[in-house]
């Protein structure tokens, strides 16, 4: 059968170009940095929009976005905005690789793909109704950030709202004007930790599962949300439990080697699960049997 | 005004205690209060005395050449600290200052190791506590020596 003349379309032709065409959600679009704020001296938080107006994400607290630097490659970061404002997609990334630190230097009106957003979401409507006891190690605070956002949004839906932060000195702290303006209401609690301080810290110092014990929570019927290293990660989990937690009421928000973020590529498989797909929310009896073994 | 005992049978580290233990230590016991700023032990002084926070937050510290003062730990209410009291050669190996107003009850070391070592009961359910306390306190530390937070190169 003869070809179509180029640029008419028939439907075998059309047919063929969408076979061609890469999976969904493989494809980037492209937006520009509008913001870039210095966090740390090596965490910068990007604000992105869509390039020519093209359609906002939107998106659910936990989920992450493949970030793409033309010519040095792609990388999963979580979101780290505010669910309710899906009109600007706000990100912060530490620079610890190639892609990182290439992210870390995009300048205001420099253009990045995008693909997401991917993966499981914080079980934040679910809490409804009960307390909420948030615990972020590092840059771990910037995945849960979207669920204080949603929370502090709709503030009535919730019983007591904490806030558990730990980081390794007052230098690394992310968020720092979150942080006060959070700590000013009165109807949030705000406990910050930091592994090492000199005599002008006036607050906590030592890990951040030292202060589950005190955190004004009903254990029996609170929901955890817990993200950071995965050592940390596990030490909470055990003084969550300690607690009087449920493992059913603990969520953790795993990282692993998520590459095509489809659950195609196998890089970030955990025993059965896909992290990029299943994750990276899991509740705490999904994942703990793999928690501690070393080959994963 | 509540006594020592009744103080002490609301603070976590005493949580189970038989109440005529609590009555009998009490009497080692005294109400204190430091103002913020206030160093409540300095290293290498004598260690007479250990504390339960009632109230407040207490910073352990330490002295680094070239540093300055560094903090190492800081405990709040429901915590104790100091147990150099317990083995000789009783001397304080850290800083201790009030980084808040702090009220605490604070024991006499001499009269409660006096006390452990006319009651053996009495002396192993302190020391059970005692031990629990240094071992959680062993976990945190080692989870900070891992820096758990600092970088790892990636992608």
């Amino acid at each position: 059968m003869a070809e179509a003349p180029t640029g008419v379309q028939t439907p075998a032709s059309a047919a063929r170009h969408a076979a061609q065409r890469p999976p969904a959600g493989l494809l980037p679009a492209s937006f520009r940095v509008t913001s870039r704020r210095r966090e740390t001296r090596d965490t910068f938080t990007l604000e992105l929009v869509p390039v020519d107006g093209g359609p906002e994400i939107r998106f659910e607290p936990g989920q992450f976005n493949m970030l793409y630097v033309l010519g040095v490659g792609e990388v999963p970061i979580s979101i780290s905005g505010d669910p309710g404002r899906p009109s600007t997609l706000v990100h912060t990334v530490r620079s610890v690789g190639a892609v990182t630190r290439a992210l870390c230097a995009l300048r205001k009106g420099d253009v990045v793909g995008v693909r997401g957003p991917f993966g499981s979401a914080w079980p934040v409507d679910a809490a409804a109704g009960h307390d909420v006891l948030v615990v972020a190690g590092g840059i771990g605070i910037a995945p849960v950030r979207p669920i204080l956002h949603r929370v502090l949004a709709q503030r009535a839906r919730y019983g007591r709202v904490v806030l558990l932060y730990g980081a390794r000195t007052p230098a690394d702290l992310l968020y720092t004007r979150d942080l006060e303006h959070w700590r000013s209401r009165l109807d949030a609690e705000v406990q910050v930790t930091v592994d090492s301080a000199d005599r002008t810290w006036r607050g906590n110092v030592g890990t951040v599962a030292t202060l589950i014990g005190r955190a004004p929570i009903d254990a029996e019927q609170a929901t955890a949300f817990v993200c950071g290293p995965e050592v940390m990660m596990r030490f909470v989990a055990i003084a969550l439990q300690q607690r009087g937690m449920a493992g059913r009421q603990i969520f953790l928000s795993l990282e692993r080697n998520m590459t095509c973020a489809v659950g195609l590529c196998g890089h970030c498989q955990l025993g059965p699960y896909f992290v990029c797909k299943d994750g990276p929310v899991f509740d705490l009896p999904r994942v703990r049997p793999f928690l501690t073994v070393r080959e994963m | 005004m509540k006594t020592i005992d009744v103080l002490l049978a609301e603070h976590p580290f005493f949580q189970g205690m038989a109440p005529g233990y609590l009555e009998f230590i009490a009497g080692c016991g005294r109400n204190v209060q430091f103002e913020p700023g206030r160093y409540i032990h300095r290293e290498g002084q004598e260690a007479n005395e250990f504390y339960a926070i009632r109230h407040g937050k207490v910073a352990l510290e330490i002295f680094v050449p070239g540093r300055g003062p560094t903090t190492l730990q800081t405990l709040d209410e429901g915590d104790v600290f100091g147990w150099s009291w317990i083995f000789p050669p009783y001397k304080w190996v850290f800083d201790a200052r009030a980084v808040e107003l702090t009220r605490a009850v604070a024991f006499d070391g001499v009269c409660l190791r006096t006390k452990c070592e006319g009651d053996a009961q009495l002396g192993y359910d302190f020391m059970k506590r005692f031990a629990q306390m240094v071992a959680k306190r062993l976990d945190a530390v080692r989870l900070q020596l891992l820096d758990v937070y600092g970088t790892v190169e990636r992608r």
